[in-house]
């Protein structure tokens, strides 16, 4: 059976069309979900992608967490469906609370948009199932705001509950812990700065973000 | 009753406030020395009608901490006065 994935378009996401090609790319099929519709259409898996939904005004993510697609996508997490947020939409998972922790302003102030590499730290979550402890990963970033913070005691336990999901090699923006990407309780809701749809063709310079998109297809 | 509200929000003690820091090195290149603990944060103004400052408070600060902050990161104080009155101190 095709997986169907739905990606989630506020008025200011710009990576939806990427997600689609690559979710396609991989043998799923995309479908598109308005942010004003609350509903989910009885797709497999929800991404959300980057962007600046809502022109990002007042904080990243703050109030694209009011639109009703998202009251429809917390409850399709809540059964346990699986959920991925890209940049943008990992900033919205947080601000939603479906994520812990928060975005802040890079170190440095600076916009960083370059390769990076990542590691997989656990392959128990909706985006690693098919990666391996420790594979190295070339995926790209583009954010002002990717530096990922969170209280001590938060901290705390995303590493005893093995929550991390991703570390930085190389840190690019004094995000804590090096994380690029962590994952919610259940372990079904992922967020990451990094954009893996960006990575699904050896043409633009890696393929490696199809074994992430491939394990959410399959999760 | 009208009521005018500022929303002060800034960045909590031992979050990154790059722009602060960028600032505070920035001044004693301009010759103001002695300049320490700059921070950058943001201020939400409105105005609300509420029967009375009690109510309006409540609700300037019961739609602070749900969607004006985040407070992962930031704390704010609100003061609010009525329209074109004293501030309330409070």
């Amino acid at each position: 059976m095709t997986t169907t994935v739905g990606v989630v378009v506020f008025p200011g996401t710009n990576c939806e069309m990427d997600t689609v090609e690559a979710v396609t790319a991989l043998g799923g099929e995309a479908r598109l979900l308005w942010h004003g519709d609350d509903d989910v259409h009885g797709v497999d898996a929800v991404v959300v992608p980057g962007g600046f939904a809502h022109g990002d005004y007042l904080r990243t993510g703050a109030i694209a967490r009011f639109s009703p697609v998202m009251s429809a996508v917390a409850r399709f997490a809540a059964a346990g469906g699986p959920v991925l947020g890209i940049c943008n939409g990992f900033q919205v998972l947080t601000e939603a609370g479906m994520l812990p922790g928060a975005l802040q302003k890079n170190r440095g102030l600076k916009f960083l948009c370059q390769p990076t590499t990542l590691r997989v730290e656990t392959t128990n979550s909706a985006l690693t199932g098919q990666a391996g402890v420790g594979d190295e990963l070339r995926i790209p970033i583009n954010h002002f705001e990717g530096n990922y913070t969170c209280h001590p005691e938060t901290l705390a336990r995303l590493r005893d509950e093995d929550r991390v999901v991703l570390r930085y090699v190389d840190n690019p923006n004094g995000s804590v812990d090096d994380i690029a990407g962590v994952c919610n309780e259940g372990r079904n809701v992922v967020g990451l700065m990094p954009h893996p749809e960006r990575a699904c063709n050896a043409l633009l310079g890696s393929a490696d973000g199809t074994v992430l998109l491939g394990s959410l297809l399959a999760a | 009753m009208e009521f005018t509200v500022l929303v002060d929000i800034q960045l909590r003690g031992g979050i990154a406030d790059p722009a602060g820091a960028t600032i505070e090195r920035a001044l004693p290149l301009l010759g103001y020395d002695g300049v320490a603990g700059v921070t950058v944060g943001k201020t939400v103004r409105f105005t609300v009608d509420a029967a009375d400052i009690a109510t309006a408070r409540a609700v300037a600060e019961e739609m602070t901490a749900s969607f004006l902050t985040n407070p992962v990161i930031e704390d704010a104080t609100v003061s609010v006065q009525p329209a074109g009155g004293d501030e309330d101190p409070a």
